[in-house]
């Protein structure tokens, strides 16, 4: 056989594929045989119980947490695992990453520079994301000030500025407003038509975006 | 710019991003800074008083004296350093960044020492005029502590990134830094010691230098192993 015609037997993944994902915490299982792919322009909302394992899947696709069994391809060959380049994925998870002693500014561009530092992002597109989502006066106000709503927003505003692939969202509606819900569905629903792809946990309907359901309790031991 | 040169700016720029935030947050927070340099005045206030005006005692003793409060005023300052992070989640962005994570951290710590070392390292000649050591002699006690104060934060800090998700770490990080840090003690306290005699420095002085560019280069690694651990719980 020529190279050519293996390599044609290998299957390429496009997306991200979950395949027999299983995960354990506590000596508790979690859950088993969780298999899901996901392509671009798709979005997924994880479904399940509290405790039902929601955070720990999305830190184990995050590459966060390797423990775990199973196996996750990201766009390449199915031969290997492979986690989500790092340079295109956003992770938000419940804890926000805004620090409070900082200003949204502040907070915001030390982001930037962590996560986008080749996109050359300017001062002024820092300030106008968060003023989109109605931080506009509290620009240099520390975080500590805000409320637990507004502090929210400033991490959500990593949405209006991200160039990643793939965004992974821990329940990103906790404490905010039905106006910014509708705002938060609006940029998720933009960045699905740019080819994006969304994993989602919430207990909140989401209106407006086309998604896909996976509810943990069908992989729960006992299950079937 | 070519694509070598952006991506060694863009590490740069991890890195100061990293740092100048830190500083900015140790500054927000005062006691961070302070709170150590008061811990070592204090103690060695104490000392002094302590021993007595028997100036030949202190003068045997403060090496000793001197790293020991040293020491201690860093582990204390070292149970915080990424506990705040780790409970905001930044700590889980930095883990995600696409940058150089080994910068990412050689920032942060390095940021912990110039507001945890450099007050103490600022104060000497006071710390000598309290000790009854000649504060000729201070320039070369500031170098010694700049370079200890140096390697404890750095082999501190990987204790800290091992302890951070517990909640109360303290005892923990300091059985498992105490170990690490006796090469560094051994051959501070033999430094100011030679100072003190007017004896060569050179000796204690370059293995000084050489435990403090190990720990500087390689204690990131397991720094970054540690808060991996850390995260994933």
């Amino acid at each position: 056989m020529t190279i050519d015609t293996i390599n044609s037997q290998i299957r390429s993944v496009t997306g991200l594929e979950l395949c027999n994902i299983s995960c354990e915490k506590a000596y508790r299982r979690l859950f088993s045989g969780l298999s899901v792919s996901l392509s671009a322009g798709q979005c997924l909302r994880i479904l399940g119980s509290n405790g039902s394992g929601k955070t720990s899947l999305l830190k184990i696709i995050a590459g966060l947490s390797r423990d775990f069994e199973g196996v996750i391809h990201w766009q390449g060959d199915e031969r290997s695992q492979a986690f989500i380049n790092k340079s295109e994925l956003l992770y938000l998870g419940h804890l926000t990453g805004v620090k409070a002693s900082l200003t949204p500014v502040e907070n915001l561009s030390w982001w930037v520079s962590l996560c986008l530092p080749t996109y050359h992002l300017q001062h002024k597109d820092i300030c106008n994301a968060l003023s989109q989502l109605g931080l506009g006066c509290e620009l240099n106000t520390p975080c500590h000030l805000l409320s637990a709503g507004q502090q929210r927003r400033v991490a959500l505003a990593r949405l209006i500025l991200s160039q990643q692939k793939v965004w992974i969202l821990d329940e990103p509606f906790t404490a905010i407003d039905p106006l910014g819900i509708s705002q938060v569905e609006h940029y998720i629903k933009q960045h699905q038509s740019d080819g994006g792809m969304a994993i989602i946990t919430s207990h909140q309907i989401i209106h407006h975006v086309e998604l896909l359901h996976l509810d943990l309790a069908d992989y729960q031991q006992g299950a079937k | 710019m070519s694509g070598t040169e952006r991506e060694h700016a863009s590490s740069f720029g991890v890195f100061a991003a990293v740092f100048f935030r830190d500083l900015t947050i140790y500054f927000r927070y005062r006691g961070s800074w302070i709170n150590p340099l008061f811990f070592i005045l204090m103690a060695i206030t104490l000392f002094a008083l302590g021993i007595g005006a028997d100036s030949k005692a202190v003068l045997a003793y403060s090496p000793s004296i001197i790293w020991v409060i040293a020491l201690l005023a860093v582990l204390l300052s070292l149970d915080s350093l990424f506990k705040s992070d780790f409970d905001d989640g930044s700590l889980e962005q930095l883990l995600l960044s696409s940058q150089s994570l080994y910068l990412a951290v050689l920032a942060k710590t390095l940021a912990h020492w110039f507001v945890t070392g450099l007050p103490i390292v600022i104060a000497t000649p006071l710390l000598s005029l309290m000790l009854g050591i000649s504060v000729d002699i201070a320039p070369q006690m500031g170098l010694g502590l700049l370079l200890g104060t140096g390697i404890l934060s750095f082999i501190g800090a990987i204790g800290a990134s091992l302890t951070v998700s517990l909640g109360s770490g303290g005892l923990l990080l300091s059985l498992l830094s105490m170990p690490l840090y006796v090469p560094a003690i051994i051959f501070g306290s033999q430094y100011i010691q030679d100072a003190i005699n007017g004896w060569p420095l050179m000796p204690s002085l370059s293995m000084l230098i050489g435990l403090f560019l190990a720990a500087m280069v390689l204690s990131p690694l397991a720094i970054i192993g540690g808060l991996r651990l850390s995260v994933e719980a």
